[in-house]
């Protein structure tokens, strides 16, 4: 390895890390700016204390829990269903799972407003749980892609086919082969698609603020533009969580290594 | 299921398709007819007959250039997030810096990819806004005032690069290290031996080997910068008028002046991050089927 | 000075020495094998030769220079790697003219020799495939093809047949041979199967723990190993424990049965010794030329097709011989009652 190389190579590195660096430097240091002259958490206590905050937060976790639920309950089986009986519809399968990081989300939800309003065949923005359920459907679809490989990763490493035959033969049906066999062997993968989820349900802005639902981004970019500090301070807090979901997904991954190692 | 059933076999083909029933008929109703709703949308009059008006209309008022600077920023924050997510990369794989570096960074490549949207943008008002930490930083020690001596304003095409690049970069290290993982040693070893000298293996070998997987990611890169909507709302509000802006506005108020225009808004949109990515999954194919 | 000549070759990774006082000379045109356990430094005595690693101490002399401070481009040395290692992004001519192009060789006589190396190892319209495309046996012709492509003044192999079906190994394994005698080239081959370097071998060097234990002949290293490493590392080894009776006289006991050896036995070596055979050189039955006889049971019989594998006990331990099928002839039955016989000249004398 040459010196030059080296030199280049730590260049890029320090480069790079002082480019990530910054913001998040910047962003604390002015998250702790509200009390002129000092530091404090001012704004971190005013956030915390103001209703509408918790009612948002609140409400952006909910619907990451029922995300979560609904896609779990909607990927697993498709893909134990895939890998067991259907391995030609695979492509197919993937390509639709594929198709949200084609389409911008601004567009689907644009589709979602016209498709189902309130003078159409099925008019869920008509109602309030219409929209959540409208809502929740458009955060498992922008998840799709994660949670559906995640999964199919995770299945790849058991022999599917075999558990479920043992399984049958020990006189087990389906829901019992799902949840009792299937599920537990790939928790860790259904575990990394959630925490991924929950990280970019948490934030989302767009389909919220278009479908007018009182999540946490619509209401960070709403006092954005009205007070000084606190949006500061709840994005330092959205990273730590976005950071905290990938720890646990390192967690879990690192569980999963502990646990084949024997093989 | 008993095979001895004669009536039962014809069965289990659409037995087994139903197994996929509830997946097929959500991506129906949540992802495919919204867009296809959109899709035909755009080659709609009012009254539902078939034009492509609206498509000639994409090329009047702001449209055009709100398409332009969007494409420009996509494709700009894609070439340097390629660009420096590839040196960074590179760094680690190579070992030009010591090896336990890399799986912190491939964490944080994964935090900081997620890291988009509104937060984002706070994260760089807070930097190299008007009152932002560097901005300030350079006042007092230097005497630069961003705006006036280097033109620089966070509200621009180089505000909106430089924030994406916040999640680009890490995009391009998480995919394109695997990519680098994926060089041999003993290509380069058997290179060497051959008589060729680093440059010559980095351009006979490496990087053809490299370059689908180059191509795609800055494909996927692109795609991904012009469909970000959040961040650019949440950083400029309505100043920079690119076309994700453009159509949220569109899609709460009507500042079109007609919904038809709307979708083919749209439409163009899904043209655009579509070519992105059929090069993108072409490339990737193609990569892969050397790498077998 | 030989034309290759290795002389107190040493390389530590950290603490740990892979390579002791490693010593070779190689002459124009023979086919050397390293032979050895993983991990013996075989592999690293390779990778010193081609320049990948840099030995802490020693030199390697090729045509009577020094090449330790040349890096492997400029060695003008070929390797062929376990995995291949052709380019996946160059067709199979491609590949082999890669060196020629880097060496700037003009087009005519690139292509000329192409397909010379081509048709050498017998893949002459295999020219546009790209390596995917092809078979492991097939790449690793083509990864040989671009190894000679350049005329290199040495050929380097490392295991380049592991990675093989046992099929396709035994074939290429003649291939190669009969490809470098034809060129007359220099060639050093690492592997750890003993049958491999046993067949196509000029001299075997047997490694272990980075030291070379033997240098000689397949022959002689198979039947005159010199220290027990190599008397089990290569071929399978019997060894019976005997009684040494008369050291100066080379009369020993094995079991109660007298045995007279041909050499004197070294009074240091105490009273106790062992004997070891060849599975080749114990004879089920009593047999002329085979002086002496031990009584046995037979404890297993393993029927490979042309030949039999049997084990019996004999004086107290489990040997193993083999016998030629028969179809007149069936095999013995587990629990019979039987003679095993050898002579005392195929015996290898081990110390205990």
């Amino acid at each position: 390895m040459s010196l030059w190389t080296r030199l280049t190579g730590w260049f890029a590195l320090l480069f790079g890390l002082g480019y990530f660096a910054l913001p998040l430097l910047g962003l604390t240091e002015f998250s702790l700016r509200a009390r002129r002259g000092v530091y404090s958490l001012d704004a971190y206590a005013k956030v915390i204390a103001d209703p509408e905050f918790q009612q948002t937060f609140l409400y952006s976790v909910s619907m990451a829990l029922v995300t979560i639920a609904l896609g779990v309950f909607l990927v697993l089986p498709t893909a134990f269903w895939v890998r067991l009986r259907l391995p030609a519809a695979r492509p197919y399968v993937e390509f639709i799972t594929l198709l949200p990081l084609v389409i911008p989300a601004i567009v689907i939800v644009f589709g979602y407003i016209r498709l189902y309003n309130t003078s159409s065949w099925l008019p869920l923005t008509g109602t309030i749980m219409g929209t959540n359920f409208l809502l929740a459907a458009g955060y498992t679809t922008l998840a799709l892609p994660y949670m559906y490989r995640a999964i199919d990763t995770g299945l790849r490493t058991i022999d599917v086919a075999t558990l479920t035959e043992a399984a049958q033969s020990l006189g087990a049906g389906w829901t019992t082969i799902l949840g009792r066999i299937i599920l537990p062997n790939v928790l860790v993968a259904v575990l990394s698609g959630a925490f991924l989820t929950f990280a970019i349900v948490i934030g989302e802005f767009t389909l919220a603020a278009l479908l007018d639902r009182p999540a946490f981004g619509p209401y960070l970019q709403r006092i954005g533009a009205n007070k000084p500090y606190e949006p500061f301070a709840l994005s330092v807090i959205t990273f730590i969580i976005t950071w905290g979901c990938m720890g646990l997904i390192q967690l879990a991954n690192r569980f999963t290594t502990y646990t084949k190692a024997p093989r | 299921m008993p095979a001895h059933q004669p009536g039962r076999k014809r069965w289990r083909l659409p037995m087994n398709w139903l197994g996929l029933l509830p997946f097929l008929l959500f991506s129906l109703l949540f992802l495919i007819l919204p867009t296809m709703h959109i899709v035909i949308g755009a080659f709609q009059t009012r009254d539902g007959s078939f034009t492509l008006q609206n498509i000639r209309d994409l090329n009047t008022g702001t449209i055009p250039s709100s398409y332009w600077i969007s494409i420009k920023i996509s494709f700009a924050s894609a070439v340097l997030g390629c660009l420096i997510g590839f040196g960074m990369a590179a760094a680690v794989t190579f070992g030009a810096v010591p090896k336990w570096i890399r799986a912190p960074l491939l964490t944080f490549s994964g935090v900081a990819s997620n890291f988009a949207g509104v937060p984002l943008a706070f994260a760089f008002l807070a930097t190299l806004g008007p009152a932002g930490l560097v901005t300030l930083w350079l006042r007092s020690e230097f005497g630069i005032v961003l705006q006036r001596d280097l033109g620089f304003n966070l509200l621009s095409f180089w505000g909106l690069t430089i924030t994406y690049l916040f999640f680009q970069i890490p995009l391009m290290i998480l995919i394109i290290a695997p990519a680098l993982e994926g060089l041999k040693r003993e290509w380069r070893e058997a290179a060497s031996i051959l008589g060729a000298s680093g440059f010559q293996y980095w351009r006979m070998v490496a990087f053809p080997i490299l370059f689908p997987s180059l191509l795609g990611t800055l494909a996927l890169l692109f795609a991904n910068a012009f469909g970000a909507v959040a961040t650019a709302i949440a950083l400029t509000g309505s100043a920079l008028n690119i076309v994700p802006i453009q159509l949220y506005a569109q899609i709460r108020g009507d500042v079109l002046g007609n919904p038809h225009l709307g979708y083919a808004m749209a439409f163009g949109m899904i043209v655009v991050t579509a070519a992105a990515n059929v090069l993108y999954i072409w490339l990737r194919a193609r990569s892969e089927r050397w790498l077998k | 000075m030989s034309f290759l000549e290795i002389s107190h070759l040493e390389k530590s990774f950290g603490p740990l020495r892979v390579v002791k006082d490693f010593n070779l000379s190689v002459e124009k045109g023979e086919f050397v094998s390293l032979l050895g356990p993983s991990g013996c430094g075989k592999t690293t005595v390779l990778r010193m030769v081609a320049g990948f690693e840099t030995p802490d101490t020693g030199s390697i002399h090729i045509e009577g220079k020094d090449v330790v401070r040349l890096g492997p481009n400029a060695r003008k040395i070929g390797m062929v790697f376990q995995a291949y290692a052709l380019f996946p992004n160059l067709t199979v001519s491609q590949n082999v003219a890669f060196g020629l192009k880097v060496a700037g060789v003009g087009k005519a006589e690139t292509a000329d020799r192409v397909r010379e190396m081509l048709s050498l190892i017998g893949l002459p319209d295999l020219g546009d495939r790209y390596p995917f495309q092809m078979s492991g046996g097939q790449q690793q012709r083509v990864a040989l093809a671009r190894a000679l492509a350049v005329r290199p003044r040495v050929l380097l192999l490392d295991e380049p047949l592991s990675a093989l079906d046992a099929k396709i190994r035994v074939s290429l394994r003649s291939q190669i041979r009969e490809i470098q005698q034809r060129l007359g080239i220099t060639t050093i081959f690492v592997t750890h199967d003993q049958e491999e370097a046993l067949s196509m071998s000029d001299r075997i060097v047997v490694m272990n723990g980075g030291i070379a234990e033997q240098v000689g002949t397949p022959f002689d290293i198979y039947n005159k190993p010199t220290t027990k490493f190599v008397a089990n590392f290569v071929g399978t080894l019997n060894t019976f424990s005997a009684d040494v009776t008369d050291a100066a006289a080379g009369r020993v006991s094995v079991g109660g049965t007298p045995v007279q050896l041909p050499a004197a036995v070294e009074p240091a070596k105490g009273d106790r010794i062992g004997l070891a055979f060849r599975p080749e050189a114990l004879h089920l039955g009593r047999a002329i030329g085979r002086e002496v006889t031990l009584p046995a049971v037979i404890r297993a019989v393993n029927f490979h097709g042309s030949v039999i594998r049997i084990e019996v006990e004999a004086a107290g331990t489990n040997v193993a011989l083999d016998t030629f099928n028969r179809a007149d002839t069936p095999p013995p039955q587990v629990g019979d009652a039987a003679e095993v016989s050898f002579s005392a000249r195929d015996v290898i004398v081990l110390e205990y």
